[in-house]
């Protein structure tokens, strides 16, 4: 890039994706950013929050934190069969992505309609505000991964991925982006 | 570069076009048709103000909340639906690629879907104008709780689709960001190394740095006031637990930055003017953008001086006092960076160049008055007064309407092929620049004598009548001020179908985009991509066989 002499227009396909898709992560991160320190500074004067904390189910927190950091690992493996161009297995790794996001999102389900169950709603009081608020947007951004994979895993197992098989590496990054925010996440609301 | 030669329908030629030039256009209509909205809420706020209670021609009595909604609509539309389509979208995406010798953005198709999602954006804001309960009226804003409980407002669906409108414009502008900021980066033409790329596009991409990574709390913000209104949440509201001071910091610290997202690429495009009309080199380069840089970083830690009397931690008021007139600094070097440049120059007052220097003496006045707000101990006697209104419309119209009409009186014939009328653009410029200065001049004294903004109706206090007179001459140059913009208005329409036609190069300037045709055709540039072999302002070089050199012969 330096010696752009040889730049030409559109020669560079794979660099402006991988640009935009680190572009795009700064900006998740400035909104997730925002979202945690907003939490933490209102948290530092508010010590009765940790009796609501306190309901939540850390066990369940930790199993999502396994199957999550498990799906960014089998992610990377995905990527590692995209750049020997093997097909098969991105298909196979991106399925096997594609279930483990399904786990953490029955899990944090299941938690959800036990809160509501329990008779604990984002209203409730403004930590259950800030939990329903980061876990929802976590949650959704787990959503949308999962609709990039599904994309890239129909494509792959039908063997027709190739001419964009640079794909696997932009949605692996954005979804090491997801997996990075729930490890902030998971000691910020279930441990403290 | 098949693409280039492809037969294009009508519409997708001028209607669902990826062509950066096209979409750049489509912004600049957008733009427009807001701007006449935005001057239409200027105008009954500018009634309410001094004529109380009485029927504004064409339309009637303004209440109270509507009022609140159009001074709220006033301010969203002037900065997000005018000067981000105009100066950030529609610049941007006509003149990176073709300054930087691109046939077109990094990724085509993402920057039609940003146009796209501002027009479903501004249909949404549109519609909220005509919803039960009246668009959002809690300013543009929008500080908690006034915004988070309709009680206070009586406003029910408004603020909603003001959240949802807000939050499309900044899903448009991120992608549109994503775009620019690629393609300077991965597209630039053999021989376009950072050095020889044009201020403008240099000041186009710095101001969307700015609003990229500013932009992220208020996202977050935005999200969480919407579950206030809809969800019962309460982390806005003290009855619930909540803190109304978090959304300022959240705000401001996307919104202070957004001043300078607009403001910024309205300086770079000026700085292209003035070499063009001064056959002069552009002084000190590499310390303009030095300067850019510095305050690009410094204009995120400055929000709080937004918020001197908000109740925050007064430990605060003295570091963001120092940080915010520290930001004075890098812009003073490039305000005198410009000053050198025009020095010694071959000076042409041609209509863009009249713009150019309106625009760096009015927006003078913006910042030296900023100085005043920047410092905590003045700023808790001026804020809240007519002195911040005439401030901020010192820096806001200069950057949008003085930037912009000198961007556009500039780039048209680039744009359409054609020449607008030199006369018609005479008198636009003297008469806007006169009673520009005429609304806003006379508020300064206003606001330093003590009164204060909001107020739907000053003449239930006694003590503002002094005031009366000062406000219905401003009205009254208000409205001519609007009246004058008739004649952009019809110069633009009729020179955009029988104007003059234009020749490649009508000023003789240096850099790329006017070294292919006008209009630019679809791809930019013939089968060859340009050559750059010189710099973007090599103008009376000793010695050189024209008074010019062009960065490319194409």
């Amino acid at each position: 890039m330096s010696s752009n002499n040889q730049v030409l227009s559109g020669s560079h396909p794979g660099e402006a994706g991988r640009l935009a898709m680190w572009f795009l992560i700064g900006s998740e991160i400035v909104i997730f950013g925002a979202a945690v320190v907003s939490y933490l500074l209102l948290r530092l004067n508010r010590p009765e929050w940790v009796v609501d904390m306190a309901r939540l189910n850390a066990n369940a927190g930790m199993l999502n934190t396994l199957v999550l950091l498990t799906s960014s690992f089998s992610m990377a493996l995905a990527h590692a069969a995209a750049e020997d161009r093997d097909q098969a297995k991105v298909a196979k790794r991106l399925g096997l992505t594609l279930l483990l996001a399904a786990i953490f999102l029955c899990v944090k389900g299941w938690e959800y309609s036990a809160k509501f169950h329990h008779g604990i709603f984002p209203s409730t009081n403004v930590f259950w505000s800030f939990y329903f608020l980061m876990t929802g947007l976590h949650a959704l951004h787990v959503v949308i991964g999962m609709i990039a994979i599904t994309v890239l895993w129909v494509r792959a197992s039908r063997g027709t991925l190739a001419p964009n098989l640079n794909r696997v590496e932009l949605t692996g990054l954005y979804w090491h982006l997801v997996d990075i925010v729930w490890i902030f996440l998971f000691p910020m609301l279930y441990l403290s | 570069m098949s693409d280039m030669t492809h037969p294009q329908s009508f519409l997708s030629k001028y209607i669902f076009s990826t062509d950066h030039k096209t979409i750049g256009k489509q912004f600049l209509f957008l733009g427009m048709f807001w701007a006449l909205i935005g001057a239409a809420t200027a105008y009954l706020i500018r009634w309410q103000i001094a004529h109380p209670n009485t029927p504004a021609p064409g339309f009637g009595i303004v209440n109270f909340g509507q009022y609140n909604a159009i001074l709220t609509m006033h301010g969203t539309i002037m900065v997000f639906y005018v000067a981000m389509p105009i100066i950030v979208a529609a610049f941007s995406n006509f003149l990176i690629p073709l300054q930087i010798g691109a046939r077109d953005m990094a990724f085509p198709k993402l920057n039609a879907l940003s146009f796209w999602f501002m027009v479903l954006s501004s249909v949404i804001l549109l519609s909220s104008f005509f919803v039960p309960g009246g668009a959002a009226a809690a300013g543009w804003t929008g500080y908690p709780p006034l915004s988070a409980d309709p009680k206070y407002t009586g406003v029910t669906w408004g603020t909603p689709l003001w959240l949802l409108a807000l939050a499309l414009a900044f899903a448009s502008s991120t992608m549109g960001g994503i775009n620019y900021l690629a393609t300077l980066i991965t597209q630039r033409a053999p021989g376009m190394t950072y050095s020889k790329v044009p201020l403008a596009t240099w000041f186009l991409v710095a101001g969307t740095a700015d609003f990229f990574f500013s932009v992220g709390p208020l996202v977050a913000g935005a999200v969480m006031l919407l579950m206030d209104t809809l969800a019962g949440t309460g982390f806005y509201l003290p009855a619930k637990g909540g803190e109304p001071l978090l959304w300022q910091h959240l705000f401001w610290f996307f919104g202070h930055p957004e001043v300078y997202v607009i403001f910024v690429p309205a300086f770079g495009m000026v700085f292209e003017i003035l070499p063009v009309f001064s056959r002069k080199a552009i002084y000190g380069y590499k310390l303009i953008l030095a300067s850019l840089a510095v305050s690009v970083a410094l204009a995120y830690v400055v929000w709080a001086h937004h918020m001197f009397i908000s109740g925050m931690n007064p430990k605060l008021a003295m570091p963001f006092s120092v940080l915010t007139i520290l930001i004075s600094v890098p812009f003073s070097i490039i305000f005198f960076l410009a000053f050198a440049t025009l020095k010694g120059g071959k000076i042409k007052l041609e209509v863009p160049m009249l713009w150019a220097l309106g625009f760096i003496a009015t927006f003078l006045i913006g910042g030296l008055t900023g100085i005043f707000l920047g410092s905590a101990a003045s700023d808790i006697y001026f804020h809240d007064t007519y002195f911040i209104v005439a401030h901020f419309h010192y820096t806001l119209f200069p950057a949008t309407f003085f930037g912009g009409f000198a961007a556009v009186t500039y780039w048209f014939p680039k744009m359409f092929g054609r020449r607008l009328n030199e006369v018609a653009g005479r008198w636009h410029f003297a008469l806007t620049f006169l009673l520009f200065n005429g609304v806003f001049w006379p508020l300064f004294r206003v606001g330093a004598a003590g009164m204060p903004r909001r107020i739907a109706d000053p003449s239930q206090y006694a003590w503002l009548d002094q005031f009366k007179g000062v406000q219905s001459v401003v009205t009254t140059v208000a409205v001519l001020l609007i009246l004058a913009q008739l004649i952009f208005l019809f110069n633009f329409f009729i020179s955009l179908f029988w104007g003059k036609k234009s020749e490649k190069n009508p000023y003789h300037s240096a850099t790329l985009e006017w070294q292919t045709d006008s209009p630019a055709p679809h791809g930019n540039w013939g089968e060859q991509l340009p050559q750059v072999t010189a710099g973007p302002y090599e103008y009376s070089k000793p010695g050189a066989e024209s008074d010019f050199t062009p960065q490319a012969r194409v």
